[in-house]
């Protein structure tokens, strides 16, 4: 019994030990960023001595040029909604049509969709950024540097995999909720709307946050498609550009990190269950 | 019947308009006008097109609800993976600039890539880098799967600790680490300089952020693979007397080999892509002196090819290293299809 209690204790401390280790560099975030530069200098683990620098550093970085947090937060969050919603509604229609007409050519395009997810962004980017160019100065639509771009690009790169995941979803209602709405004269974008669509918010739910998170982190494709200085920034180009211009000023580069973290943080809190089913199914499929 | 009728009518001057609409535009991107209102009016057309397709009455209506469904969808997927994979193979061939191509050099960018040391490099780090991340992340996510499904006390609390650092985006993190490699670190041990300043310790410093980024998210993979063991098998082994370890080795791993064939592939691939927290914490740094040639120490193989085209200006180089890159993710993948496939023919 004794022994018991020993190993249980024991597994208790590493657990506290473990997750304080694991959750320190969000707080050394937090302490630096409410300390002066030289104050860092002397110590940057120790407490910060007044909290109300936190907010002094805080507003430098929210109003510098070239984080302005506000903007690219906005900026962020309209890239990531817009995304998500088109990438929700066209990849259930299109799983949909997949699934429910079996012939070769659905085939053949779910093999590509499904071939196309082993393909690295790094391999298609370079040309990307070109064909965009390309197709700008041919339709006279903005394709780089504009939310349009950058928003099809994430309906392109998400849509396999959230095509995928639906897919294997869809073939599991049984065909016979379809045809009583289609018996009782329902049209064929009526029936999907209205019957299937409601049904897929279990799956729909995993796809939002396997996108969500991916989009909302990405670096590579907005710094590329967007520019690190251009009109739009999303928040992690916004960090990395703040970064460049303010070298080794560590007091506000972690003030930025902190203002950069802190939505996804406040997320989670409240989505916790939620976030971490989505992206283990969506790793599992 | 009338009703049908006007609906054609309608339908087939939403049509007519939309064409012509679209017909306008694309006369003026043909011929080059430079007219503002081109892209809107392209715009307009087409949805004037889609909305008279949806509006007139045909026999199949079905068919025609499936093709306007999946168009969407396959037009964003083809402008920006399609067209640009196939066009991305094509100037591997060739001297293209990142806008245009004056002639084909065969193999040469292939040739020219794999006499060059600082990719055979790149090739040989990345590889290191993903054997031991893969490694250490398993570990580490299995040791903390354990720890979060034993009787500790505050379960919930642990778990979404660990598996916070993942919710985070790689360029932000790698900052803040850089900040603790830096200067936390150094403060700690004193005299001691900062582990980015030594090509091995750098490597190691990245292989740590990995690792505490990754294992939380591996860990809940693990997670739901150690809870989906039946419950009385496990307390018919406790009742037989066998003890906590033995039941873990003998009962336990074998039931969940199939989670630990999508964790490490998982790793792999994703070790293996790694650009984030190289670009932010090294972004190559320190150079590493080899056969009196300075060679980026810590470049991975994303960051080579991003530097190569986007630092270095050739365009075809990088191209020619994506595909190289993208082959080898390819084979990966295929071993990964061809190693589940036997486990299914097994079961």
């Amino acid at each position: 019994m004794n022994r018991r209690k020993v190993i249980h204790f024991g597994i208790q401390l590493v657990a506290i030990v473990l997750s304080f280790t694991i959750l320190s560099p969000f707080l050394l975030v937090l302490f630096n960023s409410a300390k002066k530069s030289a104050d860092i200098v002397i110590s940057p683990i120790a407490f910060p001595r007044n909290w109300g620098q936190l907010f002094i550093n805080l507003s430098n970085v929210i109003h510098n040029q070239n984080f302005s947090y506000f903007k690219s937060f906005r900026s962020s969050l309209f890239i990531t909604a817009v995304s998500l919603t088109l990438l929700i509604l066209l990849s259930s229609m299109s799983a949909w049509v997949l699934v429910r007409n079996k012939t070769r050519w659905s085939d053949i395009i779910f093999m590509v969709f499904v071939a196309s997810m082993v393909i690295p962004f790094q391999v298609v980017m370079l040309p990307l950024l070109s064909t965009f160019r390309g197709l700008s100065d041919f339709v006279g639509i903005r394709f780089l540097s504009s939310y349009t771009g950058i928003i099809i690009a994430y309906l392109g790169f998400g849509g396999s995999m959230s095509v995928f995941i639906l897919h294997g979803f869809i073939k599991g209602i049984p065909r016979e909720l379809e045809e009583a709405a289609w018996i009782d004269g329902c049209s064929p974008e009526g029936t999907f709307f209205r019957v299937v669509f409601p049904l897929l918010k279990p799956v729909q739910m995993t796809v939002l946050i396997l996108n969500g998170i991916w989009i909302w982190n990405d670096y590579l494709l907005p710094s590329l498609m967007l520019g690190l200085n251009g009109r739009i920034k999303t928040l992690p180009v916004a960090v990395s550009s703040f970064v460049g211009s303010y070298v080794k000023q560590w007091d506000l580069i972690l003030a930025a990190a902190f203002l950069a973290m802190i939505p996804v943080i406040i997320l989670f809190l409240c989505a916790q269950k939620q976030i971490i089913q989505g992206l283990v199914e969506g790793a599992i499929k | 019947m009338v009703e049908e009728k006007n609906r054609k009518i309608i339908a087939a001057f939403v049509l007519a308009f939309g064409t012509f609409a679209a017909l306008i535009a694309l006369y003026l991107d043909v011929f080059h006008r430079e007219a503002q209102i081109r892209g809107g009016l392209l715009v307009i057309g087409l949805l004037f097109l889609l909305t008279g397709v949806r509006l007139y009455p045909v026999k199949n209506r079905k068919r025609m609800v499936n093709i306007l469904f999946l168009l969407p969808l396959l037009a964003a997927f083809g402008i920006t993976v399609l067209i640009p994979f196939v066009f991305g193979i094509f100037y591997s061939f060739t001297n293209w600039n990142g806008i245009k191509f004056t002639q084909f050099v065969g193999l040469n960018n292939y040739i020219q890539m794999f006499q060059a040391p600082d990719y055979l490099y790149s090739l040989f780090i990345t590889f290191l880098f993903t054997v031991l991340n893969m490694t250490t992340v398993n570990v580490m996510a299995f040791a903390l799967a354990l720890l979060c499904t034993s009787e500790v006390r505050g379960k919930n609390f642990y778990r979404a600790s660990f598996f916070l650092p993942n919710l985070i985006g790689g360029i932000v993190l790698g900052y803040v680490w850089q900040f603790i490699f830096n200067k936390v670190f150094p403060s700690l041990v004193k005299g001691s300089v900062s582990m980015l300043t030594d090509p091995n310790l750098a490597l190691i410093a990245i292989l740590i952020v990995s690792t505490w980024q990754y294992a939380g998210y591996i860990m809940m993979i693990y997670v739901t693979g150690l809870q989906s063991v039946p419950k009385d098998i496990l307390e018919a082994a406790g009742v037989d007397g066998a003890g906590r370890f033995q039941t873990l080795i003998h009962m336990k791993l074998p039931m969940i080999a199939n989670t630990f064939t999508v964790c490490i592939f998982l790793t792999l691939v994703n070790s293996f892509k790694q650009f984030d927290l190289n670009f932010a914490i090294t972004n190559g740094a320190p150079s590493r002196i080899l056969g009196a040639k300075a060679i980026a120490s810590t470049e991975f193989l994303a960051l080579n090819i991003y530097n190569t085209a986007i630092a270095k200006n050739q365009y075809a180089l990088g191209q020619t290293k994506a595909v190289v890159f993208f082959v080898i993710l390819a084979m990966v993948s295929m071993t990964q299809v061809y190693f589940s496939k036997k486990k299914e023919v097994e079961l």
